[in-house]
Formats: C-alpha cells, sequence, structure tokens
C-alpha cells in the first residue's frame, strides 16, 4: 500500500495540519511516512502546498510526480496541481471556493468545507471537514485514531476547541455518506 | 518512542543527546528549524545557545568552546557556510572537533532556498586556504540526519577534525518520523589538549600557526596522516542491486532517493540498475566504485549541480567505464522520469530500453 497525496490551498486554510494528522496516524500506526511542506518566500493568501506519502514499504522521493489523492481548499491551488492527479485518483475538493472547470478522469467529491465550518461557527475547521470527507473515501485511519490526536493536540488552552473539531470531523464524515 | 520532526530539527535533537552544550548560528532558510529548535532546548539542558551577530561570528564561537573541550556545534546554508571557511580552515589547522551543519540552498551568491547539491566541492575539497579536509557526512532521511549528527561528533573527536554534516533543502525540511536509539557507548580518547585552566599542570597550547622554518611541514605531514587514517576507517556508503547490474548510479542524499525510484521502477522493467550511495563524501567510497566499474556497462552520477561529485567518481573509475552526468542546478531537483529517460540515452540497445522509453513517453 502506498498512498500519495497533495494537499494544497492558501496559507491559513490548514492544510500543514491536516498533513500533519494524517502523518502522525500514519506514524502511529507504524507506517512509513514522509511529508514534505512547501516553505520560504510565500505571501499571505498565496498557494501553500504539501506532499505527503504514506506506504507500507520505504518511501524514496518525498516528491510526488503523480498523486492517488488531490485535497485542495481554493481556486488557484486547483489550476495549479489539478495536473498531477493520475487517472482515476481521488480529487477532493472545497466545493465553496473551487469551480470545476476540466474533464476529469477522476474520483471527485466535492465538499462545500467553507459553508460547513461557517455554520459551525469557525470558519477555521473547513481543513478538518475536509479530512473527514478523506477518512471516510480512502478508509486508510478511523476517525476515533484522529479524534484522540486532535484531543492530544489540543491539550491546556485549546481545550475548548475540541468540541467544534469534532464537529468537522462528523459532518466531513457525514457528507461522504449523503453523497454516495 | 518516534517523533515527527523536521530533518532540521533532528539534528539538532541528535546534537544535544550525543553532548552538544554550545550552539551559534545565525539564521538562514531552509535551516532555520534548527537555529529555532535549539534556541528552546539548550536553556533546557543548561547548555550555551547564542543567535551569533554574524556567521563568522558563529563559527569562531565554535573554535573557542572546541578548544575548551566542549562539544560545538553551528549550522547555517550555502551563503552562509562559505562565509565560515576561514573559520573552517583554523578549526582543522588547530586541529578542533567540531559539527558544522550545511543544509544547501540554490547558488551561486545569494541564490535562491531550493534544495542544491553545489556546495560538494567546497564541503569535501577544503572550501578555506591550506592542505585540509573536514569529514563531510550526507544524510539522505530525517533519520539518518539524526544517527549521522550522532556519529559526528563521535568521529570529530577521535580524530579531533571538524566534521560537515552536508544536507539540502529537501532533506532540512521534510518531516519524517525519528527515533534517536543511539546510545553513549564509543570509546573516546580524552580530551587531554583541551584548554581548561593549567593550574598544576603543563600549559597547552591550541593553534594554528607555525613560524619557524620546517615546524608547518612537519605538522601537515601529521595532518596527512590521519587523513589517510580517516580514509582507511571511515567510509560509508550504501549499495542497492549490485550483484547484476548492467549501469549503476551513484548519488547521494536527496538525488539518492530519487535514484531509489529510479531502481526500482527499472527493475520492474527488468532493466538492470544498481545505486552506490555514498554516505562519507570525504573520506569518498572510491573502492567500491573503482570493483563495480570492472564489471559494469558504465555509471551515471545524479546530483543537483553542475557536476562535482561526477569528477571524484571518474577519479575512482579511472577509465574503466564510461561515467555520464545528470543534473539539475539553482534549485532544480531531478525527477525519477528525468533520469530514467538518460539512462534509456545511455544504452539504447538494452532489451529493456524500449518499455521503459514507453514508461516516461506516455508522461
Amino acid at each position: 500500500m502506498t498512498e500519495k497525496i497533495i494537499l494544497a490551498g492558501f496559507g491559513g486554510q490548514g492544510m500543514m495540519l491536516l498533513g500533519k494528522l494524517l502523518a502522525q496516524a500514519a506514524m502511529t500506526e507504524g507506517k512509513y511516512v514522509t511529508y514534505f511542506p512547501s516553505y520560504g518566500t510565500e505571501v499571505r493568501g498565496g498557494t501553500a502546498v504539501y506532499h505527503l506519502i504514506i506506504s507500507n514499504e520505504e518511501i524514496f522521493s518525498p516528491l510526488i510526480e503523480e498523486t492517488d489523492t488531490l485535497i485542495v481548499m481554493n481556486q488557484p491551488s486547483y489550476q495549479k496541481y489539478k495536473g498531477m492527479l493520475k487517472h482515476q485518483g481521488l480529487l477532493l475538493l472545497n466545493s465553496s471556493m473551487i469551480k470545476v472547470n476540466d474533464l476529469h478522469e477522476a474520483h471527485i467529491c466535492k465538499i462545500p468545507a467553507t459553508e460547513i465550518a461557517s455554520k459551525l461557527g469557525n470558519v477555521l475547521v473547513s481543513n478538518i471537514v475536509m479530512l473527514g470527507a478523506y477518512l471516510t473515501v480512502k478508509k486508510l485511519f478511523s476517525a476515533d485514531m484522529i479524534l484522540d490526536q486532535l484531543r492530544e493536540m489540543l491539550k491546556g488552552k485549546k481545550t475548548n476547541l475540541f468540541a467544534i473539531n469534532k464537529q468537522a470531523l462528523e459532518s466531513g464524515i457525514q457528507i461522504v455518506k449523503s453523497l454516495s | 518512542m518516534k517523533q515527527l520532526l523536521t530533518g532540521n530539527e533532528a539534528a539538532a535533537e541528535a546534537a544535544i543527546q550525543a553532548g552538544c552544550r554550545y550552539y551559534y548560528g545565525y539564521p538562514i532558510t531552509p535551516q532555520n528549524e534548527l537555529i529555532n529548535y535549539m534556541s528552546w532546548r539548550m536553556p533546557e539542558v543548561d547548555g550555551a545557545f547564542i543567535q551569533a551577530e554574524s556567521e563568522i561570528a558563529a563559527i569562531n564561537m565554535v573554535y573557542g568552546s572546541a578548544a575548551a573541550g566542549g562539544r560545538a556545534m553551528t549550522s547555517s546554508s550555502s551563503p552562509g557556510i562559505s562565509l565560515k571557511q576561514e573559520g573552517i580552515s583554523y578549526l582543522a589547522g588547530s586541529e578542533l572537533p567540531c559539527v558544522i551543519v550545511n543544509i544547501q540552498r540554490g547558488g551561486p551568491g545569494l541564490g535562491d532556498i531550493s534544495a542544491s547539491q553545489a556546495d560538494y566541492f567546497q564541503a569535501v575539497k577544503g572550501g578555506g586556504h591550506g592542505d585540509y579536509h573536514v569529514i563531510v557526512l550526507a544524510p539522505g532521511s530525517a533519520q539518518e540526519m539524526a544517527d549521522l549528527v550522532y556519529d559526528a561528533f563521535n568521529l570529530a573527536d577521535k580524530y579531533r577534525n571538524p566534521v560537515m554534516i552536508l544536507g539540502d533543502a529537501q532533506i532540512g525540511q521534510l518531516v519524517e518520523p525519528v527515533e534517536f536509539h543511539k546510545k553513549h557507548t564509543e570509546y573516546l580518547p580524552p580530551k587531554n589538549w583541551a584548554l581548561t585552566g593549567a593550574e598544576g599542570r603543563e600549559k597547552r597550547v591550541i593553534k594554528s600557526f607555525y613560524p619557524v622554518k620546517g615546524q608547518l611541514e612537519e605538522f601537515n605531514a601529521h595532518l596527512q596522516r590521519k587523513y589517510k587514517l580517516i580514509e582507511e576507517h571511515e567510509v560509508r556508503y550504501e549499495a542497492i542491486n549490485m550483484h547484476d547490474a548492467d549501469i549503476v548510479l551513484v548519488a547521494y542524499g536527496t538525488s539518492a532517493r530519487i535514484c531509489k525510484e529510479v531502481v526500482k521502477k527499472c527493475l520492474q522493467y527488468k532493466f538492470k540498475v544498481g545505486l552506490i550511495r555514498p554516505i562519507t563524501l570525504w573520506p569518498f567510497p572510491k573502492e567500491i566504485i573503482r570493483s563495480v566499474a570492472e564489471r559494469v556497462h558504465s555509471i551515471l552520477t545524479v546530483e543537483m549541480s553542475a557536476g562535482q561529485m561526477v569528477e571524484d567518481v571518474r577519479l575512482a573509475v579511472e577509465g574503466r567505464c564510461p561515467v555520464h552526468f545528470y543534473g539539475r542546478t539553482g534549485g532544480g531537483v531531478p525527477t525519477s522520469q528525468e533520469v530514467i529517460k538518460k539512462i534509456t540515452e545511455i544504452e539504447p540497445d538494452n532489451r529493456a530500453a524500449h518499455s521503459l522509453r514507453q514508461l516516461v513517453e506516455v508522461k
């Protein structure tokens, strides 16, 4: 099993954290994992992209040339990275901010993540909505395990944020179930 | 217990665990996670962390701590490492152990902040003035970064010589599970040369200045004997699929990871490709490359440079087989597709070349 995921959005949409949660889950399950974040001369609102590879075998190049899954949060990210998705790959997109303008031979999953997160009361959890959706489609890790990690990560001053993150994850799970 | 860390953070924590208590640095991308980690971690272990006023100041602070017998480290990226070269020459000339981390970025000049391997010559051929070598270690993952930084401190003390960790932006920035499992077991000679205060004992002198005619030549002969010893005992490399390879790739660090992918893809098409990954760049694994050159069709060196390590490969091969080169510069990272294409060009008549070419052309 090797799963290559490209995550992209604008800085602040939480792609870094989404990738980190998946990477952490992979490590906990004893899988090989490599997570390569973009860095450096990024501008506020610009595109942030992350390459995440999870595998049962040693991972060679940390850069993805052709991705199994593309998770995109805004239009510029979609435009920039749609060409990297492999034939019949998974395209998970934030339909609140992306208009699909191409014919994709892919499994497309449109999640209005920004909208859902706003309704929950905090637009910042749109990434966790996407995570819930991803977990439901690919079934790589259980939602319980991810929730445990979130609880751990939000320990201390941020404990009060756990409830909304849990809701966001569950919303992502629900919407995929209702779509299928 | 495994932790998710960047290569830079892995280097910092490994240094702490190896007993490094003196870190001096000046910020530069793409190694900032290292200096950032040190800034909060050093105080936890009662060590010294100084954000120096410049790279030059930092390397000379390392000289001071090393002369006093401490385990000292500095880190930077390409332009900053250029600034440190005078200090590195003095450290080598004074036989002071220390660890210098270079997370290479694109050059020359201020360049860019992307991954590069264009500081190879500077690292392995001296960099500063005089006949000297630093031991150069090239990690290929966050875990290996931790392991090699740990070993670097031991090698430095064992030989009283600076050790350089030569990474690149990708090795420094990638996040991977890391385990710190090395134990303090290796025997190291006591530092009976360190400047610890001369009360009750003979005075000691740390210097790289030998003005009396003949003395410096004698000292250089001593250095060369030491370097020969290092070359005999400290060569490290990883060799993959060597037994029946037609072509052998030579690559280190990030390039080697891409080449491992190339080897895997080529084997799926029954194209026999092997890989030698030097882990020590100095001392360079000449022997294995020479012996492989006797029995393969050709060697292909892959680097993120215009062709630097390939010169050492050619020196090792001494004409026994053709040595080809594929490189990207200025922050460009080779893809496995590009390397496979190059392989099919080198061996167009190989039985597997046709199907491999299709793999590349589909893209």
